[in-house]
C-alpha cells in the first residue's frame, strides 16, 4: 500500500512538471532572467502547487496523521542556520547555470539524452563530496 | 491569461497533487533532492516507498515523452551545475519541491529563508550569464 500511494503522489508530480513545461531548462531560465523576455510561468506553477498542497499540510500539522492513520510529524518551522542559507545559495548557483532542479533533472533522464546523464552523475557526486566533508553539519 | 499560463498553474496545481498525496498518504514530504539522495546514497532498504515516488515521478514523461527540450550548457558545466545542485540542496535541507513547495505550502519562515536565497542567487547568476557582457561594457 506504501508503494503504490507513493507511485501515485510521483505519478501526479511529474505529470504537473510535464504540463507545465518545467522540465525545460529554458522555461525555469526564462523566469530566473528578470532582465531579458521574463516569462512569468514558473511564478504560477508554484503558487498552484502551494495553494493545492497547502490544506493538507494544515490537516498534518494539526492533526499529526495521515488519512491512513499513520502517525505524521513535520519538519521544524524556525531551525535557520548557516547551512541553510550556505546550502541553498550553492544549490541557487547550479540552478541558475543550468536551469535545472533535482525533479525536472530525473525527468530529463526519461529523454535518454546524454546531458540528462551528465547532470544526474553530477548531481550524485554533489551528495557524496557532501559526506565526505567530515563535520559539516547540514540545515 | 494564454493557454500556455493556464498549463503552468494546471500543472503547478497537479504537482501540489502530488505532495498532497505524499503527506496525507505516506505521512512524508516531496523533497525530490532528499528522497533522490536516500534512493542512491542510503542504506539497503531505505529506498522502498522512495524508489516508487520517483519511478511514478519519471513514469508521464518516459509515455508521453518529454516535448522539446533545450540544454543552455556544454557537458562540463552541466556536470558542475548538477554537482552543485546536488551539495547544495542536500546541505540545505532541500530544493524547489522541498523548501519551495512543500515548505511554503507549510507556511514554514525556515523554507521561505531557503527559497528566497536560492531564486536570488539563481537571477543574479543567470543576469551575470547573460547580460554581464553588455554589464561590464557598459
Amino acid at each position: 500500500m506504501e508503494f503504490l500511494t507513493a507511485l501515485v503522489a510521483g505519478v501526479l508530480f511529474g505529470s504537473g512538471l510535464l504540463l507545465s513545461r518545467m522540465c525545460d531548462p529554458q522555461r525555469v531560465l526564462g523566469f530566473l532572467d528578470v532582465a531579458g523576455h521574463w516569462n512569468p510561468a514558473l511564478a504560477f506553477t508554484m503558487g498552484g502547487a502551494i495553494l493545492v498542497a497547502a490544506p493538507a499540510f494544515l490537516f498534518v500539522r494539526k492533526r499529526h496523521v495521515t488519512l491512513l492513520g499513520k502517525t505524521a510529524e513535520l519538519p521544524d518551522w524556525f531551525k535557520v542556520n548557516a547551512s541553510l542559507v550556505a546550502g541553498s545559495a550553492v544549490f541557487g548557483i547550479g540552478w541558475g547555470l543550468s536551469g535545472i532542479c533535482p525533479g525536472p533533472a530525473l525527468l530529463l533522464l526519461a529523454g535518454g539524452s546524454v546531458q540528462s546523464f551528465v547532470f544526474v552523475g553530477g548531481v550524485v557526486v554533489g551528495f557524496l563530496v557532501l559526506r565526505a566533508i567530515p563535520g559539516l553539519k547540514r540545515a | 491569461m494564454t493557454v500556455d499560463l493556464w498549463k503552468a498553474l494546471l500543472g503547478g496545481m497537479l504537482i501540489g497533487a502530488g505532495a498532497a498525496a505524499l503527506l496525507l498518504l505516506n505521512g512524508r514530504i516531496a523533497g525530490i533532492s532528499g528522497i533522490f539522495e536516500n534512493t542512491v546514497t542510503g542504506a539497503i532498504g531505505a529506498q522502498g516507498w522512495r524508489l516508487a515516488f520517483l519511478i511514478g515521478l519519471v513514469l508521464p514523461a518516459a509515455i508521453l515523452g518529454l516535448g522539446p527540450i533545450v540544454f543552455a550548457q556544454g557537458l562540463p558545466l552541466l556536470a558542475l551545475s548538477g554537482l552543485l545542485v546536488g551539495f547544495g540542496t542536500r546541505l540545505g535541507g532541500g530544493c524547489t519541491s522541498g523548501h519551495g513547495v512543500c515548505g511554503l505550502a507549510n507556511l514554514s519562515p525556515r523554507s521561505l529563508l531557503a527559497t528566497l536565497t536560492f531564486m536570488t542567487v539563481a537571477v543574479a547568476v543567470v543576469f551575470v550569464v547573460r547580460h554581464g557582457a553588455f554589464f561590464w561594457n557598459s
